[in-house]
């Protein structure tokens, strides 16, 4: 198979971009890393964070992550099989429900760091 | 057969089909035929006009022409599809590419060898194994809706192998066990009669096995009986993982392949 295989179905190509989103994941990581090791440099600190590159990073990684997580949201389904007597539950409704834990996890964190400012 | 380059009409189709002879040539070649368009013809018509009134040399597979058999699969325009359940209208007047299946060894023009197969067929056993033999005499091994509605989806794969040809890990790598020999292995898993789950585990919890599947899913999206090989797969996934944690954390527990 030629390396290009991954251009020749759309199918094909989106596959490999959700797989490629997680180098934003990991990248983004990195990037807190970065950030924390700063923390002693107020004006470094804002420096880094004003930085053109840093912010274009920012704006490319941010629908990198959100892809990321929907794909993955989206096919718990397929993982989570659930009988109720002869039927499934409904693949929406467990994707739903993750979706619900996605949105209640990030209220508890903005709780969090709004405990902080 | 024809000399001169066929055109197509309103009233006609062209298919370029994937020749390949190996007592005649050491490459294959694509042949041009122009072909009567009908609104109700799929490719297996045209293809079995070619055959009977164009060039009888043309070789392929096909059988019920419904879309039960598993047959007919063949790439048309580089996407595997039951040639009976790909329609010329879907198609014309643009010219309809038909080629063997992908990433099967090609016997001659549109036959493919399906030995590997068959072959990891039998490696998952995918066959009713009995919990407990039982004489005819006692009658038949019973089973609820309930039951059997939870098997009963992987119980439709055909064997077409269009999965296969869709799969490019299959593709890059022909040792992989692959979707439908997966997903055949998970109806019997599935099924409250069969007792061979642990059996089976050996084969598909493997480097081989589900392991080597990284969730294209274009299997599924192929599929022409709405198996859902992938889900397959991925259920096999997590069967493996739940008994992988058991193992290490109750080694002296009975191993238990809990099928989902």
């Amino acid at each position: 198979m030629p390396s290009t295989w991954w251009l020749k179905r759309k199918s094909y190509f989106m596959f490999m971009v959700r797989e490629l989103t997680c180098l934003f994941v990991g990248g983004y990581a990195l990037f807190l890393l970065i950030l924390v090791s700063q923390l002693n440099d107020a004006d470094g600190f804002a420096a880094l964070l004003k930085n053109p590159l840093v912010i274009v990073l920012q704006v490319i990684a941010l629908p990198m992550v959100l892809y990321h997580t929907v794909t993955w949201l989206n096919l718990t389904p397929k993982v989570l099989v659930i009988w109720r007597g002869e039927s499934r539950v409904s693949p929406v409704l467990i994707a739903a429900a993750h979706y619900l834990a996605w949105l209640v996890v990030s209220v508890i964190i903005l709780w969090i760091v709004s405990m902080y400012r | 057969m024809a000399a001169s380059e066929p055109t197509p009409s309103d009233k006609t189709v062209v298919l370029e089909v994937f020749r390949y002879r190996p007592e005649e040539e050491e490459e294959p070649t694509f042949q041009r035929y122009e072909v009567p368009y009908f609104e109700d013809w799929v490719v297996l018509d045209a293809l079995n006009h070619i055959k009977d009134e164009i060039d009888g040399t043309l070789s392929f597979r096909w059988s019920c022409r419904m879309g039960v058999c598993g047959s007919c699969g063949m790439m048309v325009n580089g996407d595997p599809k039951l040639t009976c359940a790909a329609f010329l209208r879907d198609y014309h007047p643009a010219t309809i590419r038909v080629e063997p299946l992908n990433y099967f060894p090609v016997v001659r023009d549109l036959v493919i060898n399906m030995e590997d197969f068959l072959e990891k067929m039998t490696e998952v056993k995918a066959w009713l194994v009995p919990k407990e033999e039982k004489p005819v005499s006692e009658g038949e091994y019973r089973q609820t809706p309930a039951e059997l509605a939870k098997y009963k989806q992987f119980s439709m794969c055909i064997n077409c192998m269009l999965c296969y040809s869709a799969c490019p890990v299959y593709g890059q790598n022909q040792s992989f066990l692959g979707p439908a020999a997966i997903a055949l292995a998970q109806r019997y898993n599935l099924d409250s009669r069969d007792g061979a789950t642990e059996e089976r585990a050996d084969v598909i919890f493997s480097h081989e096995g589900i392991w080597e599947c990284t969730f294209v899913g274009d299997c599924t999206r192929v599929c022409p009986k709405n198996v859902d090989p992938a889900g397959a797969i991925q259920q096999a996934k997590v069967s493996a993982t739940e008994d992988w944690y058991r193992s290490v954390l109750v080694p002296w527990g009975k191993r238990n392949v809990k099928s989902t």
